[in-house]
């Protein structure tokens, strides 16, 4: 460059929330644009949800439709709790991006589009019709369109480095990096630290991407077009420590932290699957904490394994999605029938079948409550936002150790990838878990003295909760069978008889059931004790529900909120609460699986929300469908 | 229950079966084995070879003189599947096909104590064939007895995948369809790390084999030719009968030749391919001879592949014995191994650092 271009002056505005959405091919590194752009935001102090949301192929068609990758950041200075219905800013790489999400952009609201990506070929990809580009037709004029020669000055910005031009064409997600902090008043020292760390070994890398990412930085202040830099304050959020957390971290920390508190090892058996491998990948990553994975050969392997680890002493955890799930139905029956600790995930993705492997639903809540052969009732917890998994994973833990019981915990792809700000907690300040390990019997044995006159050692001998104790293979004395065949009470030796059957059953079912006991009592996430309507949510539908929900009130409406974490056996309060409203509804991702059980469970004429697209709900499609049942 | 009142069932040739006789290694009286036998009545069938695989396992155990605590057994589904309730180890009897899944997440854990897997040939090369491979290559140091007696038993008879094509069975009626596994060379081409044969008839045979399977470190396979004498009786009766056993079976040893036929008859490689000599006609010498060398894995892969049907006209012996031993570390070994070494690389894990991660901010 000849002369050093001198900053443009800027005005400032600021900003109470913004909602920005990066698209562009799935190769084009969208997913660590947002994901980079979001942390800086969170460590400024902004509260933050985000969306990421991309293609089942890893490298789908360049420049069509069926490769646009998304990521959807919501931020603000006020609390957030969704991605946001609509979106302030779109950044789009290419004509696919745009075409694809044009829909989302609010009238009124900032395109920025990389010019390269709209060439002819690029248009003809996306199906745009010949020669029409809407950067230039016109048919953007009810939006604020900046375009950006992005390629061409990532290109520029590396003019004098060694770099292939493939190389040099990667690092333009950098340039928007760079230039959306610009843009937002946002440092760059977050980012560069990361990219240090990235590209530690690879110096070159390192410096191209330093390059390009100030090169982005510094365009908006010497462009001319951008004359305004926004600016979003930090949030008024509680005092305390906070960082940033997916739901799959949040779960994978939570099980780590549960394993330390109960003094267990954890074994982690997994097979990897979409969308629940991150948490396979997290805690292969933490074996200094004693953690062992096993990248099982299948999900039956996956989950029998941590049946033997559990057996064997130790926290047995396996975690995949539905269609794994699916695989391990049997051996969860085997792990009911032996009264061992397990936990199991469920990170729920679009179903039936292979479904939608990246796409969010909430279709397997019967699945984890009745999906086995047998009276088989196992515990059932659900996560509703990503901090959530880490509080659900904990008591999921909590209940399976020390009731020694299977427990499913249901999460689902949009709160496993969506990140938020965490108040992380102090070690120690987690609750105990304390294991019902049986007393080895330091036996006359030991001293060459016969063992006659010792009672056998009863492996389902049960306590006041009906939880069996704990032996584990090297505890001396305390040998013993048991099986996934029906056993006796008390001995656990092998029964057919007619009448044991029938008590058994009893038991296993009577001890998951006062597992309700051990829940805190009921709590209204917002709203009036009693009223006009009662919404019922589960899982990830929280922020969305939450967000609605203050909209209703503002509105002057009649609307309280609960969100359920217990699937089954459900909170004592749920009954009471349900009977205070005139109108119950469940808003699910699913055709109504939560609304059957409840109106079975507690005869209450509950309405259904359902979406089933592979999709979250709008806060405003929950607030138009709550009004729609109140208005009726 | 005594040992001998728990064995009743088996109908015994020659001597074979009964009491307990001294092993090469050792001699057990029987009171020390029936240390080892739980409280539960014995449930298979009266002369199911089981018995007499199940007085030998009590013998090696009594041998080895393990505290019971620290044996364990784990099982599948099947007849076999019930050997763990009758021990006074641990034992899980679990479910169909699964056990070596379940008993390798247990010995990730518990890399101390004495496993034992017990699976038949539907458990382990049906239903369970997929964990079976997998667990040979990972090499999960456990000792694996596949009871072998080529039909489904407990579900009444149907053909199993170890069934000769053409079995009449239930199932079958007008013959098994399907070609059988052969359970050794399917072990050898998972990379077993220990592979055996041996029959419920020969006790003292059986005996050396689990104390050398028990010996190994890493996933020992030992196939056990098992008579089912309800829905297969006579299936093995070749190999195990007096009168028949010398021409249809080869035992080999380590370091000796392959012979057979009571030392009349033995067994060279012609290039590749085992031949069968008689020394009765003169001109073979016994120098001429395959020596075993169970640490030689290509011999083995030919050793493994002697599975004529004894029927066909100049079948080679069956053999029986130690296969192939290799000693590559065990899966837990290396699994415990990372862990140590992420330990000393990290520090013991630091949980409050771990909450925390990378990037804090705090508002104040």
């Amino acid at each position: 460059m000849d002369t050093i271009p001198t900053p443009h002056p800027k005005t400032v505005e600021a900003r109470e929330k913004v909602v920005i959405l990066f698209a562009g091919d799935s190769g084009d590194g969208i997913q660590l644009t947002g994901s980079q752009f979001t942390e800086s935001n969170a460590l400024f102090g902004n509260d933050v949800s985000t969306f990421p949301n991309y293609p089942a192929e890893i490298r789908a068609p360049q420049g069509t439709l069926a490769g646009v990758s998304g990521y959807q950041l919501h931020f603000g200075s006020v609390d957030v709790f969704t991605p946001g219905d609509v979106c302030d800013v779109l950044v789009v790489m290419n004509s696919a991006a745009l075409k694809a999400n044009i829909g989302k952009l609010k009238h009124g609201g900032i395109i920025i589009a990389n010019n390269d990506g709209f060439d002819s070929k690029n248009l003809r990809l996306a199906g745009y019709p010949d020669m029409e580009n809407p950067l230039t037709d016109g048919s953007l004029d009810n939006y604020v369109l900046h375009t950006v020669d992005v390629t061409k000055l990532t290109r520029n910005a590396l003019e004098d480095t060694t770099l292939g031009m493939k190389e040099k064409d990667r690092s333009k997600n950098m340039f928007v990096l760079g230039f959306i902090n610009w843009m937002y008043s946002r440092s760059l020292e977050r980012t560069k630290k990361f990219l240090e760390a990235k590209f530690k070994s690879k110096p070159e890398l390192l410096e191209a991407n330093l390059k390009v990412l100030q090169a982005g930085y510094n365009y908006g202040d010497t462009s001319e077009t951008f004359t305004t830099r926004y600016e979003v304050k930090p949030a008024p959020m509680p005092k305390g420590n906070y960082r940033n957390i997916t739901g799959n971290q949040g779960i994978a920390i939570g099980l780590v932290a549960a394993a330390q508190k109960a003094g267990l090892e954890l074994f982690y058996g997994s097979y990897p699957i979409t969308p629940a491998s991150e948490i396979l990948h997290e805690l292969s990553r933490n074996k200094h904490f004693g953690v062992r994975t096993f990248q099982a050969e299948d999900e039956i392997a996956a989950i029998c394994s941590a049946i033997g680890a559990s057996y064997g002493g130790a926290l047995g955890v396996t975690a995949s999605s539905g269609p794994g799930i699916a695989l391990k139905g049997e051996a969860l029956g085997l792990a009911f029938m032996l009264e061992l600790p397990l936990v199991v995930v469920n990170v729920q993705r679009g179903g039936p079948s292979t479904g939608l492997p990246t796409k969010t639903e909430q279709a397997d809540l019967w699945q984890a409550i009745f999906g086995r052969n047998g009276e088989a009732p196992i515990p059932v917890l659900a996560a509703s936002s990503p901090t959530d998994c880490f509080e659900m994973v904990y008591e999921a833990v909590k209940l399976a150790v020390e009731h020694m019981t299977p427990v499913i915990l249901l999460s689902d792809g949009y709160i496993a990838n969506g990140a938020e700000p965490w108040r992380f907690p102090e070690a120690k300040d987690l609750r105990p878990i304390t294991p019902p390990f049986a007393k080895p019997r330091e036996t006359m044995e030991a001293n060459g003295e016969p063992l006659s006159g010792l009672e056998p050692f009863l492996p389902y001998d049960r306590d006041e909760r009906g939880v069996r104790p704990w032996a584990v293979p090297g505890m001396k004395g305390l040998q013993h069978r048991i099986g996934g065949i029906e056993k006796e009470d008390k001995t656990g030796n092998i029964s057919y008889d007619p009448q044991n059957h029938q008590l058994m059953v009893q038991l296993r079912a009577d001890k998951v059931q006062r597992i309700a006991d051990t829940y805190r009592p009921i709590r209204l996430d917002s709203g009036p004790e009693s009223g006009d309507l009662l919404i019922v949510g589960w899982g990830s539908t929280y922020g969305a529900i939450r967000t609605a929900v203050a909209e209703l009130q503002k509105e002057g409406h009649s609307v309280a909120h609960v969100q359920l974490r217990h699937m089954f056996p459900f909170n004592k309060g749920l009954r009471g609460l349900l009977k205070r409203y005139a109108n119950v509804l469940v808003p699910e991702m699913n055709s109504g699986q939560l609304r059957q059980l409840l109106r079975a469970e507690f005869l209450v004429d509950a309405h259904g929300l359902n979406k089933v697209q592979g999709m979250p709900f709008t806060a405003d499609e929950i607030r138009v469908g709550a009004l729609n049942l109140l208005n009726k | 229950m005594s040992a001998s009142q728990r064995a009743k069932g088996v109908t015994v040739t020659s001597g074979a079966a009964g009491a307990v006789t001294s092993s090469a290694a050792g001699a057990v009286t029987s009171s020390a084995a029936e240390k080892y036998s739980s409280d539960q009545q014995v449930r298979w069938c009266p002369g199911c070879g089981d018995y007499s695989i199940l007085k030998q396992v009590e013998s090696v155990l009594a041998q080895h003189g393990r505290p019971k605590e620290e044996i364990v057994f784990i099982s599948g589904i099947g007849c076999s599947s019930r050997f763990p309730y009758y021990l006074d180890t641990f034992g899980m009897h679990s479910i169909h096909g699964r056990a070596p899944a379940i008993a390798s997440g247990m010995r990730s854990v518990q890399p101390d104590l004495s496993v034992w897997l017990i699976t038949g040939d539907g458990d382990s090369l049906s239903i369970g064939g997929n964990h079976l491979i997998h667990l040979l290559r990972r090499n999960v140091d456990l000792n694996v007895l596949l009871f072998n007696n080529e039909i489904y038993g407990l579900t009444k008879g149907q053909y199993s995948p170890s069934s000769p094509e053409g079995a009449i069975s239930r199932s079958s009626p007008m013959g098994s369809t399907d070609h059988p596994f052969n359970p050794l060379a399917l072990s050898k081409g998972a990379d077993a790390t220990f592979i055996a044969r041996s029959m419920d008839r020969d006790p003292k045979h059986l005996r050396e084999m689990l104390q050398r399977a028990d010996a190994h470190r890493g996933t020992s396979l030992l196939e056990i030719y098992q008579n089912c004498n309800v829905f297969n009786d006579g299936a093995f009766e070749v190999f195990t009968e007096k009168a028949t056993k010398p021409l249809n079976t080869v035992f080999v040893e380590h370091g000796k030749p392959l012979l057979f036929a009571n030392g009349t008859k033995g067994i060279k490689l012609d290039g590749m391919t085992p031949v069968a000599v008689d020394f009765s006609n003169g001109g073979a010498s016994a120098n001429d001879l395959w020596v075993h060398d169970e640490r030689d894995s290509f011999k083995a892969d030919i050793l493994v592949r002697l599975f004529d049907d004894p029927r066909k006209k100049d079948a080679l012996p069956r053999p029986f014995g130690v296969f192939y031993v290799n000693e590559r570390s065990t899966h837990e070994a290396k699994m415990n191994a990372q862990v140590a070494l992420a330990k000393q690389k990290k520090g013991d894990g630091d949980l409050d650092a771990l909450l925390r991660g990378e990037n804090v901010w705090t508002i104040a």
